[in-house]
């Protein structure tokens, strides 16, 4: 099964990449750019199957490790068997 | 006294730490590898500045979870001391023994440079009397912009938990925090390095006043039955 897991900056808080990036877009001729906000993706693949025990586990080090609470949020996918 | 110097992979200010404590102020100094469970004998505990697991994921992120935390954080809940700089000062963040986080500069920019710094009323040892007005400390980090919600913000003011302010914000940080305390009194965490700055050819001794200050406050919360 593949896990993929998006961790993003809280709305409220600042994202200096995402505004160094939203500029360079807007150089490159993007228009009526609102927002532009960088994350990651952490791609994860383990065995087993989708149940709600892996998602309360995801949820634990989803909120532990990959992501700070304090700035970011995450969500994740899960796909295939 | 007895110091002990946390060391993870990656940890580039060890032995600057070391050498404030041992030749500065002429403390019984030790380094405790992270893969330690126990600190032994310490009244206080640096958790040194660098870049702890190559920073992977987020600053501090992956080194909060490695053996000597759990005993870093007995010791910080039985009352004894600590103090984080820099990358130290992210790991306890990310512990959670600090509120809040320290992200990317606003200016995007890895900042170097001595910083003027305003000392906060921050306790019976870390304040204007023990300090004076203002502090020079140097730092370097591509990640000091200090972050913490509104709430979280307010009770730090409200109780004097802000130790420094840069006089001219060099990374974004909200209300100009360059270190802060917790709410007990005994965790001390700062993106400037007082580490830098003691020896004769260091831009300034402010250095050995501030880890003073955070000495003193051992004594004032009775970190004695802890250790």
């Amino acid at each position: 099964m593949k896990i993929k897991v998006f961790v993003t900056p809280k709305k409220n808080v600042l994202d200096p990449q995402g505004v160094a990036v939203g500029h360079a877009l807007e150089s490159l001729g993007l228009k009526g750019l609102r927002s532009a906000r960088v994350g990651k993706v952490i791609e994860l693949e383990v065995e087993g199957s989708d149940c709600p025990q892996l998602r309360a586990q995801l949820d634990k080090l989803c909120a532990d490790l990959l992501s700070n609470p304090v700035i970011e949020d995450y969500h994740y996918e899960i796909a295939g068997v | 006294m007895n110091i002990a110097v946390l060391q993870f992979p990656g940890s580039n200010c060890d032995q600057d730490a070391f050498h404030l404590f041992a030749s500065g102020l002429g403390l019984a100094t030790r380094y405790v590898w992270h893969k330690e469970t126990s600190l032994g004998q310490a009244d206080l505990v640096v958790v040194p500045g660098g870049f702890s697991y190559g920073d992977y994921l987020r600053c501090g992120a992956i080194a909060r979870f490695s053996p000597v935390m759990r005993a870093l954080r007995a010791h910080a809940e039985g009352g004894g001391l600590v103090l984080g700089i820099c990358n130290g000062f992210q790991i306890l963040c990310e512990a959670g023994l600090l509120p809040g986080a320290l992200i990317r500069n606003s200016s995007l920019e890895y900042r170097c440079m001595t910083c003027e710094l305003a000392v906060g009323d921050a306790g019976p040892s870390f304040n204007t009397r023990t300090l004076g007005a203002r502090v020079r400390l140097p730092i370097g980090h591509g990640e000091g912009n200090y972050r913490i919600d509104e709430e979280g913000m307010a009770r730090l003011e409200e109780r004097g938990q802000v130790i420094l302010r840069y006089v001219d914000n060099p990374n974004g940080s909200l209300g100009d925090v360059a270190g802060i305390r917790s709410e007990s009194g005994n965790v001390f965490g700062m993106m400037p390095h007082p580490d830098r700055a003691f020896e004769r050819f260091h831009p300034s001794q402010d250095g050995l006043a501030v880890a003073r200050a955070v000495l003193m406050a051992g004594s004032r919360v009775g970190t004695g039955a802890a250790s």
